[in-house]
């Protein structure tokens, strides 16, 4: 029996036919689970965006709520245009950032938040109206200390007033810089201004240590010096003229679409009022 | 070793024959997942699943494996069923599935899979290979959720993610242990628990490989 079975015959029978069993299997498994598998991805990504907008209520069904309250958009980062160029449920802004074709490498100085290529579009996410959103919700991106930061950054109507941020993926310490997930962290964006009154365009949002002094101030992360340098480097980046600085300018100097300034202001109050 | 039996092939691996504990194996995924316990409890069952069926399928065809290529038939049995409870895991858990990250893959390498199929499944009925993967799974369980229990209580304040000791992060009083959510704990309370185990279980504790010499004299190092 033992010496049938490592004659060069039978060797190759049973590795062939296990290798024709297995993939069968592997295939049938990767091929019936595939849509449950993007509908969770998808499903991940639209929780994520309604938690930084502070629209997701425990329960609630995710898909329907998101198609209601949420526009998707693509824009120009250059120009801060909405295009028509990519779709923008579909784009993924990583995956385009590591296409050539698609993205544009970034000198030492322009990268600050540490991620060697950006992509030339990106997706916005606009809550309420989409000439005058209540809320934008932009993706951001850097280095953390140990690895890549993924997140979003939800901004109001005005183009300026941070509502909050949020990462769905880090690697950072658990209990130090893993503290980027603690929402007593989370919610102290809420109000902060990414840019200063007196200096329009540069991005002046920082983490500080030792307490906020002003709104364009955060406290940082206890014991997590790097975390809080690399949240800082990729908010920065993001809201300044490589990131989304020319589309939130049309926001704050208010011709963002058809919409005129005094329009804009009230709807800012009205929310104000309503939170 | 006396003929196996199902109900000992099922609770040995437990205590008396702990796949950690005992053998040492599947370290590495003991540390990386068990800073809280529902993310241990997912990678038990996955391990136990990956365990029972390879050890089952490999038994099933042991007549027919040859011996040249026998590890590799191994490995390729349990990559498939790895890959297949990833997918699986990646459809109807995507949170857990996240957390876990690239460990359910590395069941591949875990060697208490490897272990089983090559030390038990090959020469055993697939019945009772299958209740010693489960065995072996639960004897691995048992590590992971002490160790998981442990990490999770002391290093977040929390069980299953319910909290219990509020943390000073979230305004309670409890100052949570930061070295108990960083891998390295897990070494401390493994090594806790095989003293405990050997303790009780003397039987379990290897006879010395060498004898220790005096300490070097003063004089003898000039």
């Amino acid at each position: 029996m033992a010496k049938d079975n490592n004659s060069i015959g039978k060797v190759l029978t049973v590795a062939f036919s296990l290798c024709l069993v297995c993939s069968i299997i592997v295939s049938t498994a990767a091929v019936a689970l595939r849509s449950k598998q993007a509908e969770n991805q998808e499903l991940d990504r639209k929780t994520n965006i309604l938690a930084v907008a502070d629209l997701l209520e425990p329960g609630m069904n995710v898909g329907e709520e998101f198609a209601k309250a949420v526009t998707p958009k693509a824009v120009e980062l250059a120009s801060g245009e909405y295009t028509d160029a990519v779709d923008a449920t579909s784009y993924d802004g990583l995956t385009a950032a590591k296409d050539p074709e698609q993205s544009r490498k970034l000198t030492a100085d322009e990268d600050i938040a540490g991620i060697g290529r950006e992509e030339k579009f990106s997706t916005v996410y606009l809550v309420g109206d989409t000439e005058n959103p209540e809320k934008i919700i932009l993706p951001i991106r850097g280095q953390g200390l140990w690895g890549l930061m993924q997140g979003y950054l939800s901004v109001k109507g005005d183009g300026n007033t941070i509502t909050g941020i949020t990462f769905f993926s880090h690697s950072e310490t658990p209990g130090l810089g893993g503290e980027v997930d603690n929402p007593r962290w989370k919610a102290k964006w809420d109000g902060k201004e990414i840019y200063a009154a007196d200096d329009g365009d540069t991005p002046a949002i920082e983490l500080v240590k030792g307490g906020a002094s002003n709104p364009n101030q955060v406290d940082a992360l206890s014991g997590a010096s790097l975390t809080s340098r690399g949240v800082t480097h990729l908010v920065q980046f993001w809201m300044g003229a490589e990131g989304f600085g020319p589309y939130l300018e049309r926001f704050r100097s208010g011709d963002a679409g058809a919409a005129d300034e005094s329009q804009a202001a009230a709807v800012t109050t009205d929310e104000t009022e309503g939170a | 070793m006396a003929e196996p039996t199902p109900k000992g092939v099922l609770l040995t691996p437990l205590f008396r024959n702990n796949p950690i504990a005992l053998q040492i194996l599947g370290i590495c995924s003991a540390l990386a997942v068990t800073s809280s316990l529902s993310v241990s409890l997912v990678m038990t069952l996955a391990v136990m699943s990956v365990t029972a069926f390879s050890s089952m399928f490999v038994s099933l065809i042991r007549n027919h494996i040859p011996s040249s290529i026998r590890i590799i038939v191994q490995m390729t049995i349990i990559a498939s069923l790895v890959i297949v409870v990833d997918q699986v895991l990646k459809a109807y858990a995507y949170d857990m599935s996240k957390q876990l990250s690239v460990f359910v893959g590395l069941i591949i390498t875990n060697c208490i899979v490897m272990g089983r199929a090559e030390g038990f499944a090959m020469t055993n009925t697939p019945g009772l290979s299958f209740l010693d993967g489960i065995g072996n799974g639960l004897g691995y369980g048992f590590i992971l959720m002490t160790v998981g229990f442990i990490r999770e209580l002391f290093g977040s304040g929390s069980l299953f993610g319910v909290t219990i000791l509020e943390t000073v992060q979230n305004g309670g009083w409890y100052v949570p242990n930061g070295l108990l959510l960083l891998p390295p704990s897990a070494f401390f309370i493994i090594g806790l628990i095989i003293w405990v185990l050997r303790s009780i279980h003397p039987d379990q504790v290897e006879s010395n490989e060498f004898v220790m010499k005096h300490n070097t004299e003063p004089k003898e190092a000039v």
